[in-house]
């Protein structure tokens, strides 16, 4: 055994102090995630089950534009990237500027897409279109809410990975916390891309 | 903003009215003040209760002791006895409430003596205790306390994490008894169906006790899914592969990840629910397209896995103990994992035979039905090889083994009628009757309480390094033998005539025998409690002359009883390398147990964390504040929860190091006191004479 194993970009090396630990907080933290993962396929069998529940009120095809998610996607898929630098910049050159850089474009990233959904989301309120007129809509305002206060936990995550990167270096608590925190992004991507297939694109079918 | 604007918004929805005494001081019927005497009574046992422990701790300065040596702990073992303490206080609460539905069902002809409401609280609180507050703390703990044991680790994966499940489940279950003080619970059942439990038809906050305790036990139980899955994965000892793992470690594996895969949909049907009552979403609403059916399917989808989350710790537990017992290697060891593994597959797909009536299609039926019938094949498979352990064997009879007899016999009898029930035609006739109701007890008591109560007696000396009094330990098993089968046979028979389950009354005056008999089944099962807190009280008292310091009490097997009893703190001086199944027997067989070992490290343990007792309290508070919607509380305790985490965040992982010579010189002074210790004869196992070293059977051919 060479290196740490789990899954994913390996940040340090079998001698180093605290690899151990950080491959059993890793491996815990994909299964964290398998376990974050279901109750976001209970919510999507849910949104799908509820789909014709509409109640008068409007439908996925009457409500949904793709302008808003394409923007959210762009900021989200964007953000996944320059995350994925930021632990390029830890593994290689261990510098805590650029890695705090890279984490702080991730946050605007992130906060960009939060700014954008919550207002196509207030839109829809405005519009009468709020989880109590049906149903659908309440599957709808659990589905999306639930991913954006996913993201707006793991911005909350990002800074407080930033400070520590910034105050203590790179010790293994650090780097893990790093990984687990690209793992939980990167889960947010995917996450997004299913919202992004099944509510809107799924409307305009 | 006035005065009765600031005092509403301080206490939400909480009014006198909460108050249990209130009604019966308002109005004062005969019924009202019947059950506003029971529940002031209960409310005040509890306050006192309360008083009488902080007052305990203060007169003998424990308070150092409880917030250094418990409540910050991360030390599996300790985490480990916290839930089982945790489960037998309410176990405590759900007897006397089940005690209390036998009685009022027994004059219940005509009306028994409990308002409808009251009986509902009743049977719902009963139902979500004994499944959340004590199934489930009782086996996590009896996991925490085995499972790293058994693997020859010093630890679970994640000590903070371990204390943050224990943490969250204690702290719901601090919500159900604070629902004793502030009325109302939910009536609405343990398993919770809207639309009853909406807002429409509950607007009183009952449910949302509901939803936060249960909740809250959801969290902590994916927590220790995760910790429990992680340590075995890789946790285990030098040499320990799969095959090499004991059958209790399997079954707790198998439990974990059905914890991790069955408890998101509960978290979800709760949270749905939650939203549904809060925020006027419309989930499982009668109006504006909600589906109540959606509720019964995600609500199963946890429920149905849930149940085999229950027995298969127990199921872990009869492994080893039939074995021990029966001095013999455990027959058909890969057919039982693979019967383990098989039960947790199929557990997944049965969950529609909960509502067979609620109107699928026949062909829908069928299918869950036969899926159902199933899951007896694997279990069955079980039962045989369990016998063919004690086939040839030198059984003794001891308390734990009492149990496991018990288990056998009764869990066939519940099997049996779960093949019946799993035919929907007849399940069309008996569903809802309290046929149903002696069914599942007749799986959960015999099988997951019987299995955890024999986990206690069984693992009890080596956590507290002395013996269990026999003789009580067998009174109490035969109690719950007896007790169980004189509550539950009857309902089997009432429920075949008809009576529904949850009937506060009932006009069948042919009813009335078989009710009665099951309430006097009630007390003996109250009795069977009692002489098992006598049973703790003379051992204690009798410490002394029980000691099993040496720490094999039953001529063990596996790696557990290979230190000393209780455990040290790091569990094994050195690491352990097991070359077989039964790592200790074959030591013992072999002669190379209790050796020297050649050479001696520092040991670090991780420090005591002040994180999980803070989210006790902040995620009572939390919930709390929601269930009566006083939303200062609410938003003050997530400010704590968040900056609990955050700062948490920024402490570097302490540890705690153990220096070699502390080790060496607590590892010798055991050695020594196994070599010292005279060694009993098998008919002194359960005697005083049993020092903790038996004339080990080990070498006798099997």
């Amino acid at each position: 055994m060479s290196q740490a194993r789990h899954p994913g970009l390996k940040l340090g090396h079998e001698h180093d102090p605290g690899s151990g630990e950080v491959e059993a907080l890793v491996f815990g933290f994909w299964i964290f995630m398998m376990s974050d993962l279901l109750i976001f396929g209970c919510v999507f069998a849910t949104y799908v089950v509820m789909l014709p529940q509409v109640a008068d009120g409007p439908s996925a095809a009457e409500l949904f534009h793709l302008r808003g998610p394409l923007i959210e996607t762009t900021l989200l898929l964007a953000s996944s990237v320059t995350i994925g630098f930021a632990l390029l910049e830890t593994k290689h050159r261990a510098d805590q500027r650029r890695t705090t850089l890279w984490l702080a474009v991730t946050f605007l990233l992130g906060a960009g897409f939060l700014f954008s959904s919550t207002h196509s989301l207030l839109g829809h309120l405005e519009n009468g279109a709020g989880p109590s007129r049906s149903a659908f809509l309440s599957a709808y305002w659990l589905l999306v809410p639930l991913h954006a206060l996913h993201v707006a936990v793991g911005c909350l995550w990002i800074a407080v990975a930033a400070a520590q990167v910034w105050i203590r270096g790179f010790d293994w608590v650090t780097t893990g916390g790093l990984l687990r925190l690209s793992i939980y992004w990167h889960f947010l991507d995917i996450v997004w891309i299913g919202i992004l297939s099944v509510v809107y694109l799924g409307a305009m079918i | 903003m006035s005065l009765t604007d600031f005092i509403d918004a301080l206490t939400g929805r909480m009014t006198l009215e909460a108050l249990p005494f209130w009604k019966m001081v308002q109005n004062p019927t005969p019924e009202n003040i019947v059950n506003g005497a029971i529940a002031t009574s209960v409310a005040a046992i509890l306050v006192l209760a309360a008083v009488a422990v902080l007052a305990v701790l203060t007169y003998f300065r424990l308070w150092r002791t409880v917030w250094f040596d418990w409540l910050t702990t991360v030390d599996h073992k300790k985490i480990g006895i916290m839930y089982i303490v945790l489960s037998f206080v309410m176990m405590l609460r759900g007897v006397v409430e089940a005690n209390f539905m036998r009685a009022n069902q027994a004059v219940g002809f005509d009306g028994g003596f409990l308002s409808a409401d009251h009986f509902g609280e009743l049977f719902t609180t009963h139902g979500t205790i004994m499944i959340f507050f004590v199934a489930m703390p009782f086996l996590s703990g009896v996991i925490n306390y085995v499972l790293p044991l058994q693997i020859g680790a010093r630890d679970m994966s994640f000590p903070v994490t371990n204390a943050i499940g224990l943490a969250l489940t204690a702290s719901g279950a601090m919500l159900v008894m604070a629902s004793l003080l502030f009325l109302p619970f939910s009536i609405g059942g343990w398993t919770g169906y809207p639309p009853f439990t909406g807002k429409e038809y509950s607007p009183d906050v009952g449910p949302n006790y509901w939803i936060w305790a249960v909740t809250l036990s959801g969290l902590g139980t994916t927590l220790t899914g995760i910790n429990v899955a992680c340590t075995v994965y890789k946790k285990r000892c030098p040499g320990m592969d799969f095959w090499k793992m004991p059958l209790f470690v399997w079954a707790s594996v198998t439990t974990a990840i059905l914890m991790i895969f069955a408890l998101p949909p509960l978290t979800v049907a709760t949270a749905m629910l939650a939203l549904d009552r809060y925020l006027d979403f419309h989930f499982f609403t009668t109006d504006a397209g909600g589906i109540p059916m959606l509720y019964a399917n995600l609500f199963w989808l946890f429920g149905h896995p849930e149940v085999y989350i229950l027995v298969l710790p127990a199921f872990g537990v009869w492994s080893e103990v039939f074995a021990t017992f029966s001095g013999k290697t455990l027959y058909a060891y890969r057919t039982l994992v693979w019967a383990t593994l098989s039960i947790a597959v199929i557990s997944f797909l049965v969950w529609v035979h909960h509502f067979f009536t609620m109107g699928q299609s026949a062909g829908m039926n069928a299918v869950f039905g036969i899926a159902t019938m199933l899951v007896g094949v694997p279990t069955g498979v079980k039962i045989y090889d369990w016998l063919l352990t004690m086939y040839r064997g030198r059984v003794r009879i001891t308390t734990p083994m009492v149990y496991a007899l018990g288990f056998v016999m009764l869990f066939v009898i519940g099997g049996a009628s779960g093949i019946l029930l799993a035919n929907p035609s007849i399940d069309y006739q008996v569903h809802n009757s309290v046929f149903l109701v002696a069914h599942f007890h007749n799986m959960v008591i015999p099988g997951t309480l019987f299995g955890m109560l024999g986990a206690y007696s069984f693992w009890f000396p080596k956590a507290f390094g002395f013996m269990l009094d026999d003789w009580w330990g067998k009174l109490a098993a035969s109690l719950w033998i007896v007790g169980f089968m004189l509550a539950f046979f009857p309902l089997y028979a009432v429920g075949l005539l008809g009576l529904p389950r949850r009937s506060v009354a009932y006009s069948e005056a042919s009813y009335t025998p078989y009710t009665v008999v099951a309430m006097l089944g009630a007390l003996v099962v109250l009795a069977a409690l009692g002489a098992m807190f006598w049973q703790l009280y003379i051992s204690i008292r009798n410490r002394d002359a029980l000691n099993v310091y040496a720490g094999d009490p039953w001529d063990g097997r596996t790696l557990e009883w290979s230190i000393s009893s209780p455990p040290p703190v790091y569990n094994f001086a050195v690491g352990p390398e097991v070359f077989a199944r039964d790592a200790f027997w074959e030591e013992k067989r072999a002669g190379h147990a209790y050796q020297i070992p050649d050479q001696w490290e520092d040991i670090e343990l991780p420090a005591n964390s002040w994180l999980a007792p803070i989210l006790f309290f902040s995620s009572f508070t939390l919930t709390f504040g929601l269930v009566w919607h006083m939303w200062w509380l609410v938003i003050l305790s997530l400010l704590v929860v968040v900056g609990a985490l955050v700062a948490r965040s920024f402490v570097i992982d302490r540890e705690r190091v153990i220096p070699a010579d502390v080790v060496r010189e607590e590892h010798l002074r055991w050695l020594k006191a196994v070599r010292e210790a005279p060694s009993a004869p098998r008919e002194l196992e359960v005697a005083p004479g049993n020092w903790g070293r038996p004339q080990s059977e080990a070498g006798v051919p099997e």
